[in-house]
């Protein structure tokens, strides 16, 4: 095979010594991201099961892209109703629209994230871990349409470092990277990710799209609830997901859509995705019941980022609880913990970013108690 | 009726080349070995020289730290070599068999006239002793352990493994009265699986038989102590392998060592799967090299592809080993982007790829790894393989770290290497599971000593 033959001709120049060695990483990258690796087992078992870590973050990626591709109508689909030109914009058009300008936030994310990983695992001598490849993509999906680049950037950089690299790289850290990028945007540049001037793109990008006045706004469905007002979007759309909100966090369908893919291919647990509803329906429901909140049980998990989050972020196997028992508390303290923030604290519209790294910090305690008791078990067995 | 216990958890993994139940015929060789490091734990003392004549059941080597747990010679003839290795470890010693054969006579015994020390002492005196390991460690016992209980398992269920039901053919009086001599040292728990028949198992006298319904690793017995009287902190439990209850009956029932025994020829790479009778040190090349279908890039491994040992240069039937396998290596397929693409041919438990929708079909896999070796990252995949009331991946971790009272916590008396295979098998971040589990019984072993 000739491009097999091509990358081995390469390969001396990346050898200790050679004179590409610095990109070392980078090559190894794209050697393994072209062919299963040759490399046959030394000791143990002397034969695998064909998953790798790869297929399992592509598998993620794929599962992403109909939130993706939802996103992208939708940014053209807000923009030429805010126009009032609903009527005369294409499908095609608000669509390319929407991806014309959600684009360029999805290639900053990798070159800046990506990037920071293939120098750290060279200067570390490491093979390239993918987990980035889900954190990048997931990034821009949960930040709203307008965010700077610069901005994006940033909060990439920041991620990576300090919240994946430094505690020794993915399957290491505490937290959700991509979560992490946000919760760095949304406190140090609250302007730009909370209001009601940032959901909706106001410029023309190549002749497509609308300008719309400066003073523009138009605030998400849980904005209005926030300040007192009543919810201005139908049952239907919050479903279908054509409301203003952070870029692929919109869509219920598009999101269950990936979310079978992810159960399907058991990536993702179903306890946790399917506890986190129920926590957050549970809540919900008591909430209504007491009148704290004007919304139905049901509208609180269509609106915002509860379904997103419930399953591309929360499922994340890394900062989640990992004993199976301890996926149910999880999932649960998520989904309560993210509808309490939206109805207790008022200057919180969404909680569910808030609720998830609560749940990401406090999942090693419930894996604790889980296995302690397992301990205990064997302890009290020993006694006897 | 038997005791059944039902497993949920494992994967059975379905192999192509499962050998024949024909017993092959085998040209017999001039040269055997012994290799002390089939004796897990165990530092040897030889105690031939090149030179000497040795009949069968004189010790080669004996356990330094015992000198009276010696290890019998398959065969009699003149010793040829003892090979070693790095800072002189003892690799193996080698026999050159006389064309006829002297056995050691330890007159025949009727064992239900034994006590446990007359039993106990025969197989000391015999070089069989070695033969029975023991949890904790997963390591060959010493004469100082007294077990609270000592189990077999009849059952061998990982890919490509030989079916000891076919090899008691024949044997059946012999593995009675191994069990029965067994039973005189501590209770013996025989475990069957679900679909075993032969009247020698599941009405086997003096010893408590169990079925384990399952897939594999229900045929460890490692799981099935955990099921059945779980390893506590100072407890020793002895594990015997079926064919070594075998030995030990034919040395009562003979008063003479015989280290024959039945063994699976397994494998895609290999012609004609079947069964060969073969001592025990026979070398592996006289078993499989002209049953081959093709020499290059071909793995074949001591025992199965689980958890038998990769051979490499000269190497010998292991004393616990039932099965000699092949299968190819692998490292001459180029495949690209496994990411993404179908890979029909692989098997994986990941509905990523569609070895859910093949049904029994039969799956010829090479040695790759097929990834990268990662962080743990994917929560609960040991859980689904590991049938034993312990936090695999947890206690994995402890090891990794070196938390040796966590390690106690969590159970690692319970566990040996084995118990991890499919765990190794299944990993999506290609841990070397099964090493850090060695790694972790072998600096408990020390620290405790």
């Amino acid at each position: 095979m000739s491009l097999r033959n091509y990358l081995d001709k390469l390969r001396p120049n990346f050898e200790e010594g050679g004179k590409l060695h610095a990109f070392k990483s980078v090559y190894d990258g794209f050697d393994t991201f072209l062919y299963v690796p040759h490399e046959t087992s030394k000791s143990g078992t002397s034969i695998h099961d064909a998953i790798d870590s790869k297929r399992i973050m592509s598998m993620v990626v794929i599962a992403l892209i109909p939130a993706m591709l939802f996103g992208m109508y939708n940014i053209g689909y807000q923009n030429a109703m805010a126009a009032g030109k609903l009527g005369e914009a294409t499908f095609m058009g608000m669509f390319l629209y929407g991806a014309i300008a959600l684009l360029p936030k999805i290639v900053v994310s990798y070159l800046v994230g990506l990037g920071i990983e293939f120098a750290w695992a060279q200067w570390k001598g490491e093979e390239i871990q993918e987990g980035y490849l889900v954190s990048g993509f997931l990034i821009p999906l949960i930040v709203p349409v307008s965010l700077p680049l610069w901005m994006l950037a940033l909060a990439v950089a920041f991620a990576v470092i300090f919240t994946k690299e430094i505690f020794g790289g993915t399957g290491m850290n505490i937290f959700n990277v991509a979560l992490a990028a946000r919760a760095f945007l949304f406190f140090s540049y609250p302007g730009s990710m909370t209001g009601d001037t940032i959901w909706v793109e106001k410029e023309q990008i190549f002749g497509l799209g609308y300008t719309l006045p400066d003073g523009f706004t138009m605030a998400t469905p849980l904005g209005e609830i926030a300040q007192g007002a009543a919810a201005n979007a139908s049952l239907y759309d919050m479903i279908v997901g054509l409301i203003p909100g952070s870029v692929g966090e919109t869509s219920v369908i598009a999101i269950a859509i990936g979310a079978i893919i992810l159960i399907w291919t058991n990536i993702a647990s179903w306890k946790t995705m399917l506890s986190v509803f129920l926590g957050g329906g549970a809540m919900a429901l008591l909430f209504q019941s007491t009148g704290a909140t004007p919304l139905q049980w049901y509208e609180h998990i269509v609106l915002g980022g509860f379904c997103f989050g419930a399953v591309f972020m929360a499922t994340d196997p890394v900062t989640s609880a990992r004993t199976a028992c301890g996926k149910w508390f999880y999932g649960f303290l998520i989904g309560a913990m993210a509808v309490i923030i939206r109805v207790m604290n008022p200057g919180y519209p969404e909680g569910m970013m808030l609720a998830i790294l609560f749940g990401n910090m406090v999942a090693p305690l419930i894996d604790y108690c889980v296995v302690q008791s397992n301990i205990n078990k064997r302890a009290k067995r020993a006694k006897m | 009726m038997a005791n059944v216990i039902k497993l949920r958890k494992g994967l059975d993994i379905n192999l192509k080349g499962r050998a024949k139940e024909q017993t092959l015929p085998l040209k017999s060789v001039g040269t055997f070995a012994l290799v002390p490091d089939d004796f897990v734990g165990m530092t040897p003392k030889v105690v031939v020289k090149a030179g000497d004549k040795v009949k069968v059941g004189e010790p080669l080597f004996v356990n330094k730290h015992f000198l009276d747990l010696g290890f019998a010679s398959p065969v009699s003839g003149t010793v040829k070599e003892i090979v070693r290795g790095e800072r002189r470890k003892v690799l193996y010693v080698t026999v050159e068999a006389d064309a006829e054969q002297a056995y050691v006579d330890f007159g025949v015994k009727n064992v239900a006239e034994l006590n446990a020390d007359g039993v106990k002492e025969a197989l000391l005196k015999a070089g069989l002793f070695g033969y029975i390991n023991q949890l904790p460690y997963a390591v060959a016992t010493t004469p100082d352990t007294t077990p609270k209980a000592i189990f077999v398992s009849a059952l061998r269920d990982m890919p490509l493994q030989g079916d000891f039901e076919y090899e008691l053919k024949g044997q059946e009086q012999d593995f009675q009265t191994g069990l029965s001599a067994l039973a005189k040292m501590a209770k013996v728990y025989l475990s069957v699986g679900g679909k075993q028949t032969s009247s020698a198992l599941l009405s086997a006298k003096d010893v408590e038989v169990t079925v384990f319904d399952g897939p594999c690793p229900a045929g460890n017995v490692g799981v099935q102590v955990n099921h059945l009287d779980p390893v506590n902190r100072g407890e020793v439990v002895w594990t015997v392998d079926p064919t070594a209850v075998i030995f030990f009956g034919r040395l009562f029932n003979t008063g003479k060592v015989d280290l024959t025994r039945i063994v699976a020829v397994a494998g895609s790479r290999v012609k004609e799967p079947a069964y060969v009778k073969a001592l025990v040190g026979t070398p592996i090349a006289t078993i499989i090299e002209n049953n081959l279908t093709e020499k290059n890039h071909t793995r074949i491994i001591n025992g199965n592809p689980l958890t038998g040992s990769i051979v490499s240069g000269t190497a010998f039937l292991g004393a616990h080993t039932s099965e000699i396998t092949a299968i190819p290596e692998g490292d001459d397929v180029d495949e690209m982007a496994g990411w993404i693409m179908p890979r029909f041919n692989e098997f994986s438990t990941s509905r990523s790829y569609f070895s859910w929708l093949m049904g029994k079909k039969e799956y010829d896999l090479d040695a790759r790894i097929k990834g990268g070796e990662r962080n743990i990252i994917m929560s609960g995949e040991y859980d689904k393989v590991l049938p034993m009331d312990i936090y695999g991946e947890f206690l994995i971790k402890a090891i990794i770290s070196g938390n040796i009272d966590k390690q106690e916590q969590l159970g690692i008396y319970e566990v040996s290497p084995e118990d991890f295979a499919l765990a190794e098998f299944v990993d999506s971040s290609k841990q070397p599971l099964q090493q850090i589990v060695r790694n972790g019984l072998n600096l408990l072993r020390k620290e405790n000593s």
